[in-house]
Order: C-alpha cells, then structure tokens, then sequence
C-alpha cells in the first residue's frame, strides 16, 4: 500500500510538471493550432536563465520570475518576428518553428555554455516528510500545488473572462471576431507570449526535480508536451492537466512493474485515447484556423 | 452619403471578382444588392468590411476613406456585418456571442441590450446554450441582435433569408423593417419578394460590375430588367414576402 501511494505520489507530481510544460503548449498548439517546434527551446531559455537568476541571488522567487521573464520577451520576439507571419500554414510553421529551434538552441549554448550545469532544490522546499512509511517529497507537492493553480487559473481566464472568449471565439472563427471589432492579432499574439511564459515557467519548475539543465531538455520535454495536449484534446487546458497526470501516472507504475516501457507507455497510451476518443479527451469538435 | 464605392476592383488569388463596382448608399433606409449568383454581390460586401480588400477604387464612409483599414478598424467606425453563415460562434452560449459583440459597458449598452431583447424573445430563452444548438430561424436572429447591441450605423447583411423557412423569413422581413428605425442598411438578398418588400433603392451587379441602379418600386414594376439581370420570369408573388 505504502509503494502504491508513493507510486501515486511520484506520477502525480510528474503529471503536473509534464502539465507545466505542456500548459504552453496548450494554449500555442491546442487552442491556436500553431505547430511550435521551437517550444521545447523557449522552455529552456526560462530553464537555463532561471537557475542562473538563482544562481546570483539564491531566490527561487526571483528565478522564477526571472525565467518567466525571459520566456516573455522570447515568445514576443518570436511571435513578431516569425510566427505571426505563418499564422493559418501548418507546413510553415513547422518549418519556421524548426528553425526557430535551432537558432535559440544555438544562442542558449552561446549565452550559457553546452554544458550540464546543476541546480538543487531551494532550502524551503528541499527534503520530505515521512507519513508512517510513506515519503512525500516536499518539491513534489511544491510542483503539484504550482501545476493545480496553473491548470484553474487557466481554466477561469479562458471559461469566465472576456479575454479567453475573444480567444475561444478566435479559434473557431478569426475573421468573423474581427468583424465584431476586434483586433484578433494582437489577442493571439497575448496568448502567443502567455504561452511562452508558461513554457518557461515549466522549464525553471523542473530544473531542480532533475538536478540539473542540460542542452537537451528542451527538445526530450518538448515531444512529451505534445502527447499531453493530444492526449487532453486540441483547445482543453484542464484536459491537457489531465492528460498530464495521465502520463505521469502511468510512467510511474510501469516503472514499477515494467521500467523499460515507462516511455513507450506514454505513445501507447495517446494510440489508446486518440482510438477511443479521437478528438483527445476533453477536444473540441470544431476546426482552427490561426 | 453614408457610403460610397468608385469603380472598386478586387482580386481573390488570380481571379478578378469585381471590376467596377459603384455605389452610393444613402443615410436611412435599405439599399438592396442584386444580381445572379457569382455576380460578386458577397465579395462587395467583404471588400467593404476589408475582408477582402481592394486593389482598385476607393470607398468612403461618411466621407472618409476606408480602404485598406483591417476589419476591426472598419467595424469600430460603426459598421456592422451579417454573413451568410451568420458567423455564429457555435461553441460559444448565446450570451457569449452577444456578450462578445459589445464594446461597451455604459447605460446605453444596457438599454441596447433589452431592446434585444425585446424584440427577440427566443434569445432570451435560450442565453445559456450552446448557440451551436439553435436553429437556422435562431442563428439569424443571433447574428442580427449581435449588430444591435453597439451604435452600428451602416449595417451590411449578406444572404439573411437563405436557407430559412417561408414563415421565418416573413418574421425576418418585420425584423429588417424594425432594423431601418435604427440604422442604414445594406442587404444581398436573392429572395426578390423580400428584397421588395424591405428595400428602398437597389443596384444590380452583373459579372463584377454595377449594372443598374435606382428606386426598388421601379425595379418591381420593370420586368425586363428582372428578367435580363436576376433571372426572374416568373411574377415575384406580388411582392408578398414567401
């Protein structure tokens, strides 16, 4: 009982950092319907620029928002400079996105090093607590805890606020939201950058669960992402929160059982879901055109 | 004039859809655009609302040049447009949809919104479904009480009775005469004895071009030119609207 609720523990934790991640690309890919292959690497910057903000001022608050930061003013530049022009031809932006990819990753190597550089949990969220045998882990709860307010504040700006009705909206029917005087570019633009951030927030998140930041999280992260939000259905953010602890669970008790199918399980799980339900598990029907 | 368009030509890709497109729309009332279907009666309307912008002529409202302005910018100067698919977004519950049409959280808005109301009750109804569940009859009224919920005050309406039922598209007929209280409208409508029951003046587009243009009771009289320019041979129900 206690390894099962340890095994449920670890999953769910996994789950939310997968969600973390994959919350940006809910909103880029799963709502916008925009292919960003570049999503991995904007995850990194915000992963490689937060432990360095952590680095010089020993604040988890500050790297955070330091990573976030960065997340931003990439998504922006990206979104100007190259996404907004390829809005609408997914064979574009797959290979805009692609591009996009290699030049950050390369700039991230230039800024950073092409080295492994380690990074421990904050003292305040260092260690765990033993329940009578069950170990909880305190950045597990940390992360489950960031992963939930994530996943309902998500929720409420996109159900319950004008904003995610434009967005909502948008996704259904670009042109007619612009008859109704609205500037849908610079709506998804927003969501474009919040999207961003939210990969970097999902980047600095995981930095200390892995110990460390590497050249390739962004891309090994980025795949993983994409199944989430296939998983959770194109356009659902609590779906996707799903869909991630869906993947973390699974991952956590094949690796019990079975641990050389704890990454295959992840494709067979989305063959499962997609052969069920093929509109993802909470997917909307309709069709995206941004 | 509310609206002007001078020898007004537009691209789609390779195809050159207007030629010469002329109008002049005058404050109050409705104009009504007819021609055979492809004439590019739709793409008039598009290219007003900058949906599909010009490449040639120019086009003014209340005198000031709106050519090449995105559709927002053309919508927020106080100009409204209706679709053929109505534009409904089915996802979305009713109130949402109507929600989404205002610009504005001021008494005037309020009082808008019950005029809307008022004058469709079915909405009133249904706010909190799903618009994707309403009916055609429904979807139109939708569409057309989104327009009214701003100072809208050039109204272009593509197609309202397509698709419709007899009885609906008389009820349409009463909506459109309650719309000219409070703006000016200009209406595509291929349904003739609509067309004539609702409309002040027309113009004809043939093939991308104006054609003819002048007082609708004339063109209701002119059986020549309803026959060359719409197709109409048979008499258009006296003008009772089917």
């Amino acid at each position: 009982m206690d390894t099962f609720v340890n095994l449920t523990l670890n999953g769910l934790a996994t789950g939310m950092m997968i969600f973390l991640v994959a919350s940006g690309l809910s909103l880029i890919f799963g709502l916008m319907g925009v292919l960003n292959f570049a999503h991995g690497s904007i995850f990194m910057a915000g992963a490689y620029s937060g432990v360095w903000a952590y680095s010089k001022t020993q604040s988890f608050t500050l790297a955070l928002l330091a990573g976030m930061a960065v997340g931003i003013v990439v998504g922006y530049l990206a979104e100007l400079t190259t996404v907004r022009r390829v809005y609408g031809k997914p064979v574009a932006q797959v290979l805009i996105t692609t591009g996009l990819m290699l030049v950050l990753n390369e700039v991230l190597k230039a800024v950073f090093g092409p080295n492994i550089i380690a990074v421990s949990v904050p003292p305040l969220l260092a260690g765990s607590w033993d329940l009578g045998g069950i170990i909880i882990v305190k950045y597990r709860i940390f992360t489950i805890i960031v992963g939930l307010v994530v996943a309902v504040a998500g929720h409420f700006i996109l159900t319950r606020t004008r904003i995610g009705m434009i967005v909502r909206a948008g996704v259904q029917n670009q042109e007619m939201v612009q008859v109704l005087a609205i500037n849908i570019r610079r709506t998804f633009s927003l969501v474009f950058v919040s999207g961003a951030a939210l990969a970097a927030l999902g980047g600095i998140m995981m930095a200390p669960a892995l110990g460390a930041v590497n050249p390739n999280m962004g891309l090994e992260n980025q795949m993983l992402a994409f199944i989430v939000v296939v998983i959770g259905g194109m356009g659902s953010f609590v779906g996707s929160a799903l869909g991630g602890i869906l993947v973390g669970l699974a991952g956590a008790y094949t690796a019990w059982v079975f641990p050389e199918a704890s990454l295959a399980v992840n494709v067979i799980l989305m063959a499962i879901v997609l052969l069920l339900k093929p509109n993802g598990l909470f997917g909307m029907g309709g069709g995206r055109n941004a | 004039m509310i609206l002007s368009l001078a020898a007004v030509e537009t691209f789609i890709g390779q195809f050159h859809i207007l030629q010469d497109i002329n109008l002049e729309v005058p404050e109050g009332g409705v104009t009504v655009i007819l021609g055979r279907n492809g004439a590019g009666k739709t793409t008039t309307l598009r290219t007003i609302m900058g949906l599909t912008p010009p490449s040639r002529g120019s086009i003014t409202y209340r005198g000031k040049s709106i050519k090449g302005l995105p559709p927002y910018a053309i919508a927020r100067k106080g100009i409204g447009f209706i679709p053929e698919d109505q534009g409904i977004f089915t996802d979305l519950t009713v109130e949402e949809n109507l929600l989404l049409s205002t610009r504005k959280k001021d008494d005037e808005t309020k009082s808008r919104w019950h005029m809307v109301m008022d004058i469709f009750p079915d909405l009133k109804e249904k706010l909190k479904q799903k618009s994707g569940g309403l009916s055609g009859g429904q979807k139109q009224m939708l569409a057309i009480a989104r327009t009214l919920l701003n100072d809208n005050q050039l109204l272009l309406i593509d197609e309202p009775s397509k698709g419709l039922a007899p009885i609906v598209v008389a009820r349409l007929a009463d909506v459109i005469r309650e719309l000219k209280k409070h703006t000016t409208v200009v209406l595509v409508e291929q349904n003739f004895a609509l067309a004539l029951a609702v409309g002040e003046r027309y113009i004809i587009i043939d093939d991308g071009s104006t054609v003819k243009s002048g007082v609708m009771s004339e063109l209701g009289k002119n059986k020549e030119l309803q026959r060359r320019y719409l197709g109409i041979t048979a008499p258009s129900h006296g003008g009772k609207v089917v």
